[in-house]
C-alpha cells in the first residue's frame, strides 16, 4: 500500500516525529557540501540544490526545480550516529591509591534519519553483522540502532560516482526502512510513500496519509528507473573476490600505490569501514586516565604495528588490504560484500582514485593475458 | 614525597613560539608547574637550576658551531631529551639556507660578514644527538606538548599520531577542500597534529607538520599540478617551514628541475 504526503506537509512529518520525541538527523547545506547533521526544520534541507561528482571532484550546484532531495550522497555517511569518528569509553580515577572506573553511559536520545538512500540501508546492513549480530555487538552501536528511525528517500537521479546497480543494493531502498518516499515534482510536487515497519505504519495513521493513486506510483517508479538509467558506473560483482584472489602480486597494485597517497579518506567516507583504534590517554599527574575509540584505517602503519615495526609497510600492500577486503575477504568474514556502491571513496579520493577502474584493470590484463596465449 | 623531576627549556636557532606555546598552556600551565620542577626556562623565570634534568625540551634548530658544542653537553646533562617544533626537528624556514651557498648571502646581508660565524647548514637536533621524542609542528599544538610531558612523567607511550592531517579532516567532520574547491592542500602527505586547522577555515594545509609516515610527495604534486597549480606554487609548497624535511626536500628538489626559466630567477 502506497500513500501520498504533499510537499507543504512535510513539515508535519518531522513535526510528528518531533512530538514522538525523536531528535532529526538530515541534509543541509554545509561548507560546499551536503552534510547530514541536526535538523530543525524543512527549511534546513538542501532545496532546490544539487551535487555534481566526479573522481576526486565533489561541487554544490543550484536546480531548476524546488527538490528537497535532489542530490545524491556526501562526504558524511550515517555511520558517525551509530560509531561516532571518537567516542570515550571509559575513564578512571585515582584517590588514595584505590582506582574507581566509571564507564561511558549509554545515549537515550531516539533519533529519526531523515533521507537515507538505497545503498545507506545497505550500509547499515552490512555495519549490523559486523557490529551488531557478531559475537562481540558494540554497546554505544546496539543502542542507538534501537533507538533510531528510518525515513528512506529513493533516488531519482544518480551520479556519475554510483554504481549500486552493479552492487544490488539502490536505486530504491527495499529493506531497513520505516517509511520511505520518492519525491514528486510534476504535475504537483509530492511524495509517494512506502510503509516499511508498525512504526512507520503508525506515522502514516498519525499524518491521516490518503492512498497514492495509480499515476502517482507510476510517476514515482518512472523516477527510479530514471535514475537507474543514468548509472554508468559498473562493478562485474561475480567473480571480483576469485579475480582478486588470483592477482595478489599483480603490478597493478604498485601501480596504484604510486598514485595513492595512503591518506585514509576513502575508509573515513566508507558507509561500511569499521575499524577502530583505541587511544589511552593520562593527565599530568597519572590519577585520571581515559579511553577513546576513534576511526582507523588500514592505510595506516600503526594499523599493522606490532614489535618491530608494521606489517604493512608500503602503500601497495595498504591498497591491497583495503581493495581485497572490501571486494572479497569481507564475504569470507561476514557473509556479505564490503561495498555497496556509493561512490563515496571515488569522489573523496584526493588523488581521484576509482576502485571500479582498478578492479577492470585487473580484469583487462588477464583477458589480454588469455589473448596472448591464443 | 619523592622529588618532582625536573624540566628544562633550551633554545637554539627559532622563533621562540614553540616555548611560548609552553606558557600558552594557561589552564594547563599550573597542573605542569604541580607535576615537574622547572628547573631552566629562561624564557619564563630568572630561577636557574643545575642540571642533571630529568627532561628537556629543545627548541630550535642548530646553525653554529658553539650551538653543536652546547647541544652535546645538554644531552649529558638530561636523561630525555624532546625536541619540539620544525626547527628542531626538520632545520626549521632557517634550513632555506641549506639549499644556497651561505658566504654569499651573508657577505649580502651583513655589512660585516666577517663578524658572523655561522655553519653551511642548519640541520635539526636529531643530526647531532640521541633525541628521545621529536614533537613535530610550527608551532607545536600546546595540547600535544602537555600529552608528551604526561607520557613521559607517566611512562608510557606519547599519543602523537603519524597519520595524515585528513584524518583530522575527517574526525572533525570537515569539507575536504580539495575535492569541493580544487585548493591545493598538503593534508594528505602532513603529519596529523594541527587538528586541520587550515581545511577548518577552507584553506589548503601548508605542512605545518612535516611530512607523515609513508607520504607520497610525487603523487601528491601530480595532483596539485592536475588541479591547476603552478609549478612554482608546487616548489614553494614544499620549500617550506619543513623544506629540510627529508620527503618535502626531495619533492621540492623534483619540482626545481620542472621550474621555468622565469620562475627559476623568480625562486
Ligand atoms: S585511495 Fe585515495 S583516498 Fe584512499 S588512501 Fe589512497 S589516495 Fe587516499
Ligand atoms: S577496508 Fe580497511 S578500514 Fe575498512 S573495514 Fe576493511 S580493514 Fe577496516
Ligand atoms: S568502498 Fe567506496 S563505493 Fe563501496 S561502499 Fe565504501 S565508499 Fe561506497
Ligand atoms: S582538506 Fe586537505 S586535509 Fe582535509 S581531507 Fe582534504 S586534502 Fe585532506
Ligand atoms: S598548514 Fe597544515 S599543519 Fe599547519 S596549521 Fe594549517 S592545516 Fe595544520
Amino acid at each position: 500500500m502506497h500513500y501520498r504526503l504533499e510537499a507543504s506537509d512535510l513539515e508535519q512529518l518531522l513535526d510528528a516525529l518531533k512530538a514522538d520525541g525523536y531528535a532529526l538527523l538530515g541534509p543541509q547545506r554545509q561548507d560546499n557540501a551536503i552534510l547530514y547533521d541536526t535538523l530543525e526544520s524543512v527549511a534546513d534541507l538542501p532545496q532546490g540544490w544539487t551535487d555534481q561528482q566526479e573522481a576526486g571532484q565533489y561541487k554544490l550546484k543550484r536546480r531548476e526545480d524546488a527538490a528537497y532531495f535532489g542530490y545524491v550522497v556526501g562526504p558524511r555517511s550515517w555511520k558517525r550516529v551509530f560509531l561516532p569518528p571518537r567516542k570515550r569509553l571509559w575513564s578512571a580515577t585515582q584517590q588514595d591509591g584505590v582506582w574507581s572506573i566509571s564507564e561511558e553511559p549509554l545515549p537515550t536520545q531516539k533519533v529519526a534519519l531523515i533521507g537515507v538512500r538505497a545503498c545507506e540501508i545497505h550500509a547499515i546492513a552490512i555495519q549490523d553483522r559486523v557490529l551488531r549480530e557478531g559475537p562481540y555487538p558494540d554497546p554505544y552501536y546496539t543502542t542507538m540502532r534501537a533507538q533510531s528511525l528510518i525515513i528512506a528517500v529513493n533516488c531519482t537521479q544518480a551520479a556519475p560516482t554510483c554504481f549500486c546497480t552493479s552492487m544490488d543494493t539502490g536505486p530504491n531502498a527495499t529493506f531497513g526502512f520505516d517509511l520511505s518516499l520518492t519525491e514528486l515534482l510534476e504535475p504537483a510536487h509530492c511524495f509517494v510513500v512506502e510503509v516499511g515497519s508498525p512504526k512507520g505504519q503508525a506515522l502514516v495513521e498519525t499524518l491521516g496519509l490518503p492512498a497514492a493513486n495509480d499515476p502517482d506510483q507510476a510517476r514515482a517508479q518512472a523516477g527510479v528507473d530514471q535514475a537507474r538509467k543514468q548509472i554508468k558506473r559498473t562493478l562485474q560483482r561475480d567473480d571480483v573476490k576469485a579475480l582478486l584472489y588470483r592477482n595478489l602480486e599483480h603490478a597493478r597494485w604498485d601501480e596504484v600505490a604510486s598514485r595513492c597517497l595512503s591518506c585514509a579518506n576513502c575508509t573515513m567516507v566508507c558507509p561500511t569501514c569499521f575499524c577502530t583504534e583505541m587511544e589511552d590517554i593520562t593527565d599530568l599527574t597519572g590519577d585520571h586516565a581515559e579511553r577513546w575509540q576513534r576511526w582507523d584505517s588500514c592505510f595506516h602503519g600503526q594499523f599493522t604495528h606490532v614489535h618491530g615495526g608494521p606489517v604493512r609497510q608500503s602503500t601497495r600492500s595498504r591498497y591491497r588490504q583495503w581493495l581485497t577486503h572490501k571486494l572479497a575477504s569481507w564475504e569470507d568474514q561476514f557473509g556479505t560484500t564490503g561495498c555497496v556502491g556509493c561512490g563515496r571513496c571515488i569522489a573523496w579520493c584526493p588523488a581521484g582514485i576509482d576502485l571500479t577502474a582498478e578492479v577492470k584493470a585487473f580484469r583487462e590484463s588477464e583477458h589480454t593475458q588469455e589473448n596472448n596465449k591464443r | 614525597m619523592t622529588q618532582k623531576p625536573k624540566l628544562a627549556v633550551w633554545k637554539f636557532a627559532s622563533c621562540d613560539g614553540c616555548q611560548l606555546s609552553l606558557l600558552d598552556c594557561e589552564d594547563e600551565l599550573l597542573a605542569v608547574a604541580g607535576a615537574v620542577d622547572i628547573a631552566y626556562f629562561p624564557e619564563a623565570t630568572r630561577r636557574m637550576v643545575d642540571g642533571p634534568y630529568d627532561v628537556s625540551l629543545v627548541e630550535g634548530s642548530i646553525t653554529t658551531p658553539h650551538d653543536a658544542e652546547r647541544i652535546v653537553a645538554i644531552r649529558k646533562n638530561s636523561k630525555k631529551l624532546i625536541t619540539i617544533g620544525a626547527c628542531a626537528t626538520a632545520g626549521g624556514i632557517q634550513a632555506l639556507r641549506n639549499f644556497r651557498d651561505v658566504k654569499e648571502w651573508t657577505s649580502l646581508v651583513y655589512a660585516h660578514p666577517e663578524y658572523i660565524d655561522t655553519l653551511a647548514h642548519s640541520s635539526p637536533i636529531a643530526e647531532h644527538v640521541k633525541v628521545d621524542f621529536e614533537l613535530r609542528g610550527c608551532p607545536i599544538n600546546k595540547m600535544q606538548l602537555v600529552e608528551v610531558l604526561a607520557a613521559f612523567l607517566n611512562q608510557r607511550k606519547p599519543l602523537v599520531p603519524n597519520h595524515s592531517v585528513c584524518v583530522e579532516c575527517k574526525l572533525n567532520e570537515q569539507v575536504c577542500v580539495m575535492v569541493t574547491q580544487q585548493t591545493p592542500c598538503l593534508g594528505p602527505v602532513t603529519q596529523a597534529g594541527c587538528g586541520a586547522l587550515c581545511p577548518r577555515y577552507l584553506r589548503g594545509c601548508f605542512g605545518c607538520f612535516g611530512p607523515k609516515e609513508n607520504p607520497n610527495t610525487a603523487s601528491m604534486a601530480t595532483q596539485w599540478r592536475t588541479s591547476g597549480a603552478s609549478e612554482s606554487q608546487i616548489f614553494r609548497a614544499f620549500r617550506g617551514i619543513n623544506g629540510y624535511a627529508e620527503a618535502f626536500r626531495l619533492e621540492s628538489e623534483r619540482s626545481e628541475q620542472r621550474l621555468q626559466p622565469t620562475e627559476q630567477e623568480a625562486k
